[in-house]
């Protein structure tokens, strides 16, 4: 194998298996495989040994998309950890972050149906600093206090911030033209 | 070649030994082809010192062809058979071009990919954009003085996966070896990120005769990462033509003009554009048939207000492409403008005023995207030299791909923006007894309903194992490589069984047309299909033993004796086999031989390279 499938993907880019993990050095790693595996330097190898490279370079990068992105790489971990963060259901959700759901939702409908811009770009800053926060707190929960059952629930939390992102940004592509 | 390139990737087997390499830019309005000599990249010439070639091809009545400037004198001489700006139909139907009703042509209405009739009979744009880059191909080989290795072809960054499959063809049709599909602001950025030695985050605005493109780039330690693209397949000066044509129409309240003058009228148009760029008034004047003329008088500020739209819709996809790469423009450290429409004042104004910065316009539009492909053509064909740790191209997709599912909606699977090459798995079963057979609809766009997004292909799986329904478990993988094109592969996972995949392309070319069109092609050429295929073979082997041989001499301590003396033997038996004078099938069963035996040498040699960069021992090369 050209690039060791056993490997999980921190050990991949040689990073230690956490939630806080130093961007700049995964992006370094990142390239420092690519230079090895990517199909630019492999144009003239006969199929066999391309597609080996190729298998390399498609594995780096779904390991840098999945640990790139706080959300992804969260769940990555909890995978890892054989938590499945789709099985906690929203009962066992606080009942003050579901109605914080109701108010983002409700705020992010109504600026999408007066297609309010600026509203959006508010909501959207306002989004960017709660996400900031849940990650934090995320990083408290699987770095320090290793508790995974919080940070599960905490992932769940960063989902929702995360459609509702997803939402937004729809609904500013839909205002572009 | 193959080990080699592991060792060292990239870096020429033999110093002295120079391939030729191209970088072909293959454009709306014009192409370009450049290369690399003595380390640096230039444009090649015709015997008139032109480096630009208009992107024309003319089909003449008495069987012959005229490409390029040859070309421009049919435009209004017999519109009809000279196609003009070929590209907008690259990979599209009948119903996709916009304006198609002021064109001279006449169209066939096929499905899938259109057709035009002309006096040759019916044409693909595939065959009429090979024969812009065939005549390309020949200006090198002139120009270089031997046959070309390979070509890096670019296009547009926001072409879908059938403009690009065409691309693809039409350059296999014009006898090309493609390295690359590269794109097109990718290009530039790499041409003007060497040569100023820049880093940071750069926007390249790249607004050609018919595509408009917007890159996001970080450059990094010899690194050009793509953060995100956008733009528009179907906007470029020929667009701000036909505004000044619809315009001119108006004014001069003329009939609808025949299919000479419409070409006269757009021919005037695009001039008076382009004196617009440099004299703040233009006279629109023009005889048409017997009787009608038109003599008018455009001023900039009524021109740049007619085409107002058209800049504004350039602005969209610089904000998609920021809000993507989660950008501001106070991130974006230089704009770089390519593409000759960039020249429109207005266009730069409009810029500036967006990105709060004058763009960078300090270098040539027209052949900046030509050079850029040049230099990675250059690396691709093993021309570094030893030491030269090159750069990496960290390109995306630019529009995500989907699966049609319940009620004509599209399922994501591999989104916008991910890096290259990417694949992405997703798990099938059966719903009825003993299936064997399951299809696909694959569609590339952002749009919730299949309806809205361009239909790629249908695949039909087949070979299925038999099984009670909901039994198999089928995987089917959406991979998509570094030219951005996707390949699909199935295999039910509980029996290991390789599902057989059939391809249907909406809008390209079946492998079995192309076959033909090769053939006939080869046919007019008075060339042998045959003997080429063996000459291929006979390089191609050549090139495995050579790189063997280097690896041997760098890493022969990775083996024990009889591995070594299992590669020893097969290098013998090919080269045997290069001498005498064989079959092309023999020669290919060769190079398979060896590149199997040597499969573990490679495997050892590469997972050693790959220790060493996560050392970090590479990363300072880079
Ligand atoms: N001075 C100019 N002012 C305005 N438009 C120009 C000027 N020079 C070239 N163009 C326009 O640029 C377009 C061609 O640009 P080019 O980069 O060659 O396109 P492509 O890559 O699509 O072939 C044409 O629409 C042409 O009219
Ligand atoms: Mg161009």
């Amino acid at each position: 194998m050209s690039v060791n499938f056993s490997l999980d993907y921190f050990a991949l880019f040689g990073l230690p298996r956490r939630f806080d993990i130093d961007e700049a050095e995964l992006d370094r790693a990142w390239h420092a495989l690519q230079a090895e595996v990517h199909p630019d330097r492999h144009v003239h190898l006969p199929g066999s040994e391309r597609h080996r490279a190729m298998r390399g370079a498609l594995r780096v990068n779904e390991a840098y998309a999945t640990l790139k992105k706080p959300l992804s790489r969260a769940r990555y971990l909890l995978d890892l950890a054989g938590v499945d963060a789709d099985e906690i259901d929203n009962v066992a959700m606080a009942s003050g972050f579901l109605i914080e759901q109701m108010e983002w939702r409700e705020a992010v409908e109504e600026a999408r149906a007066f297609g309010d811009v600026d509203a959006l770009e508010q909501l959207a800053l306002r989004l960017r600093m709660r996400v900031d926060e849940v990650t934090t707190l995320l990083a408290e929960q699987f770095d320090s206090r290793e508790n995974r059952e919080a940070a599960a629930d905490t992932v769940r939390r960063l989902m929702f911030l995360d459609r509702l992102r997803c939402d937004i940004d729809d609904g500013l592509a839909a205002l572009d033209d | 070649m193959t080990l080699l390139q592991i060792a060292e990737p990239g870096m020429s087997a033999a110093p002295h030994q120079h391939r030729l390499a191209a970088g072909i830019d293959l454009g709306t309005t014009n192409s370009l082809v450049a290369t690399v000599k003595n380390g640096i990249a230039v444009c090649l010439s015709d015997e008139e010192g032109r480096a630009l070639m208009p992107s024309i091809v003319h089909y003449r009545g008495d069987g012959g062809l005229d490409a390029g400037h040859a070309a421009l004198g049919a435009r209004v001489a017999d519109p009809r058979n000279t196609i003009v700006s070929v590209k907008r139909f690259m990979g599209r139907g009948f119903a996709d071009v916009a304006h198609i009703e002021t064109m001279p042509y006449v169209f066939e209405e096929t499905p899938g990919m259109l057709r035009l009739r002309t006096v040759q009979g019916s044409k693909s744009p595939v065959e009429i954009s090979a024969e812009i880059l065939r005549a390309l191909r020949l200006r090198a080989e002139a120009s270089l003085g031997g046959e070309l290795a390979g070509a890096v072809i670019t296009v547009p960054a926001y072409f879908d996966d059938a403009q690009r499959q065409a691309t693809r063809d039409a350059a296999r049709l014009a006898g090309l070896h493609v390295l690359r599909l590269l794109n097109e602001p990718t290009a530039a950025a790499v041409a003007y990120g060497l040569d100023n030695a820049v880093e940071g985050v750069y926007a390249v605005y790249d607004l050609g005769g018919g595509t408009f493109d917007l890159s996001i780039l970080k450059l990094t330690r010899g690194v050009f990462e793509v953060l995100a693209t956008n733009g528009d397949a179907a906007l470029g000066g020929d667009d701000f033509d036909h505004r000044l044509y619809c315009w001119a129409l108006d004014q001069a309240r003329i009939a609808p003009p025949s299919a000479e003058d419409t070409r006269r009228l757009q021919m005037k148009a695009r001039e008076v554009k382009e004196l617009l760029s440099m004299s703040e008034e233009a006279p629109f004047r023009l005889r048409l048939g017997p009787g009608v003329s038109v003599d008018l008088t455009v001023s900039r500020a009524a021109f740049s207000e007619m085409t107002k739209p058209l800049v504004q819709k350039t602005l969209v996809p610089i904000r998609r492409a920021l809000r993507d790469a989660g950008l501001s423009v106070r991130d974006i450290k230089g704009v770089v403008m390519v593409g000759g429409a960039t020249r429109m004042p207005h266009i730069q104004r409009a810029v500036a005023a967006f990105f709060g910065q004058e763009p960078l316009t300090n270098l040539d539009p027209d052949k900046v995207v030509a050079l850029g492909a040049a230099m990675q053509a250059n690396v691709l064909a093993g021309n570094r030299k030893p030491g030269d740790g090159g750069w990496l191209l960290l390109d995306v997709i630019p529009l995500s791909l989907g699966l049609e599912t319940m009620g004509g909606l599209s399922e994501k699977i591999v989104p916008r923006n991910a890096t290259l090459p990417v694949a992405r798995a997703q798990e099938f079963t059966t719903y009825k007894d003993g299936q064997t057979a399951m299809a696909f609809h694959v569609v590339q766009g952002e749009r919730e309903l299949v309806a809205d997004c361009r239909s790629l292909a249908r695949f039909e799986l087949r070979g299925i194992p038999p099984m009670a329904a909901g039994a198999a478990r089928i995987r089917v993988t959406f991979q998509v490589d570094a030219d951005g094109l996707l390949s699909v592969s199935a295999r039910e996972t509980g029996t290991g069984v390789e599902a057989s995949i059939l391809v249907n392309p909406s809008y390209g070319l079946a492998d079995s047309e192309i076959a033909d069109m090769l053939r006939a092609g080869f046919e007019r050429a008075g060339e042998d299909l045959a003997a080429r295929n063996l000459r291929e073979q006979q390089v191609e082997a050549g090139r495995l033993l050579e790189a063997v041989a280097q690896a041997l001499a760098v890493d022969g301590g990775l083996l024990d004796a009889p591995e070594r003396a299992a590669i020893d033997a097969a290098m013998a038996r090919l080269r045997g086999l290069i001498d005498s004078p064989g079959d092309a099938p023999a020669l290919a069963g060769g190079i398979a031989a060896l590149a199997r035996a040597t499969e573990e040498f490679a495997a050892r040699r590469m997972d050693r390279s790959i220790r060493a960069a996560l050392a970090g021992q590479k990363i300072g090369e880079l």
